[in-house]
């Protein structure tokens, strides 16, 4: 998995003022996303992009539904399916409240990496899919019949919540098994 | 002939309404004359309102500022007075306007919001002085600096996003005896643009039951979130200002048309819904945070 990386602080001050940290404001956020998205255009489904809030100051609730809701919305191919990965870093509680009250309201999950290099998924999750993606994210790549029988449910269920993780880009298929995106991470070093 | 309208000597969101009352009657150009003379204090509420009060006449109104000396000096570190000459014809003593530089309770002089750019500014010059202001003279967590810049950003891009026209916000602390014993932070944004009601209506398709009022429209757009435009993701700048209210006790306050709606603290005893009120264009809002006690202090 190829990986990318996109500093937020740097999108903001390319596309709206050299002088601004904050991400406030609905036309800022739309503008800090287009560029973003701009960025993204080249790049194919299997990647993943590391989105930066390390140099954001404050992020208010219509920009984190531009440049975080709107830019998961956005990155789906014309077939509805997720194109691209996404890791959220150096997002701190500040950030965190806005951003998980557009995600509860738009329904969206996302995974964020904190300063010790865990990643976490932010966002509601069900139960069986939680259960299912914390199981993944240990045992690392699996197959379907494998993690139903680590999890101790059935292969059907285990599949519906492996394609349910799948289409929130918490998970990706590879040939006949699945891993977890933060497994992925680990494999490639990505800390 | 022209209308004198008498400012009360407090003026705040309460007794603002008593100069509304005054003006209802008038048609839009009918000459006013502003009467603060008597005023001796007002909140950031009572002067952005004022300023609002002056954009929506159609004849340039006039305003004779308050008689009192450290009143009149306080109006004009606030920043009244640099706005008020362009709407009001200014009578009387106008004092020098003077930055409010080591003024320690106006958080933010009033200033007005009509660009996203206005917004940046505003965030951007709060957060220099909020820390201080928040964590140590209201006690409030250190984190709450950053929350109250957000509440602040998503208040002012109410203008930016509905109002149609250009309104101001001031943010001030003062010591509220009266009501509370405690020193509260405000915050005060006020414009005269089409309000909650006709921008909710702009929405298409919306349809209009037999009770759609300025009421009802404050009650759909800060209890229910709902916004003019049909994206999910819109209206929620106004839950997270009732999110950082409830979680500091705090105090949120919206005008707009006939219409008053409120989310009240135990500490207040306001109603949660005024109706009937002077009409008056556009969207005044106030959110007041009180000073953090210790239970042991209470």
């Amino acid at each position: 998995m190829i990986h990318h990386h996109i500093d937020v602080g740097g999108a903001l001050r390319r596309s709206v003022c050299h002088l601004y940290s904050d991400l406030v404001t609905r036309p800022t956020g739309a503008a800090v996303r287009q560029e973003i998205e701009q960025q993204l255009e080249q790049i194919h489904d299997r990647t993943l992009t590391v989105i930066d809030f390390s140099h954001v100051g404050l992020l208010d609730f219509s920009c984190a539904d531009e440049v975080v809701a709107k830019l998961l919305l956005h990155s789906i191919s014309d077939a509805g399916a997720p194109v691209g990965f996404f890791l959220f870093r150096g997002v701190r509680d500040e950030h965190l409240e806005a951003i998980e009250a557009v995600l509860e309201r738009r329904g969206l999950v996302l995974l964020i990496q904190t300063e010790d290099g865990s990643v976490h998924v932010v966002g509601e999750l069900g139960e069986r899919e939680r259960t299912t993606w914390e199981s993944l994210d240990r045992v690392g790549r699996h197959s379907a019949a494998a993690l139903a029988a680590a999890i101790g449910t059935t292969l059907q269920e285990t599949l519906s919540a492996l394609d349910a993780l799948c289409a929130r880009r918490l998970a990706i298929k590879l040939d006949d098994s699945y891993i977890a995106i933060s497994s992925a991470l680990v494999a490639r070093g990505i800390q | 002939m022209t209308t004198v309208i008498s400012v009360p000597p407090s003026l705040d969101d309460q007794t603002f309404e008593l100069v509304l009352e005054q003006l209802a009657p008038l048609p839009a150009d009918a000459r006013v004359l502003v009467d603060a003379r008597h005023a001796r204090w007002a909140s950031p509420y009572g002067l952005t309102a004022l300023l609002t009060l002056g954009q929506t006449r159609m004849t340039r109104p006039a305003l004779a500022g308050p008689d009192a000396e450290d009143t009149a000096s306080y109006w004009a570190r606030a920043g009244f007075y640099r706005h008020a000459e362009s709407i009001y014809d200014l009578h009387g003593h106008v004092p020098r306007d003077r930055p409010s530089g080591g003024e320690s309770s106006v958080l933010l002089e009033i200033t007005p919001v009509a660009r996203s750019e206005d917004v940046h500014e505003v965030v951007g010059r709060i957060q220099e002085r909020a820390q201080q202001i928040l964590v140590r003279e209201l006690s409030l967590d250190p984190q709450s600096t950053m929350r109250f810049a957000m509440t602040l950003s998503e208040a002012c891009q109410n203008i930016v996003e509905h109002a149609g026209r250009g309104g101001w916000v001031a943010v001030q602390t003062y010591r509220w005896q009266k009501r509370l014993g405690r020193r509260v932070v405000v915050i005060a944004v006020c414009d005269a643009g089409i309000g909650f009601r006709r921008s909710l209506e702009s929405a298409h398709g919306r349809p209009r039951t037999a009770r759609w009022d300025d009421a009802m429209a404050l009650e759909e757009a800060v209890i229910r979130g709902v916004s003019r435009f049909r994206d999910p993701g819109r209206g929620q700048g106004l839950a997270g200002v009732r999110r950082f209210i409830g979680k500091w006790d705090g105090k949120l306050s919206i005008r707009s048309g006939t219409a008053r709606i409120s989310i009240v603290p135990p500490w207040d005893d306001d109603v949660p819904l005024a109706e009937g009120l002077s009409a008056f264009p556009g969207a005044q809002m106030q959110i007041t945070i009180p000073e953090r006690i210790s239970a042991g202090a209470r």
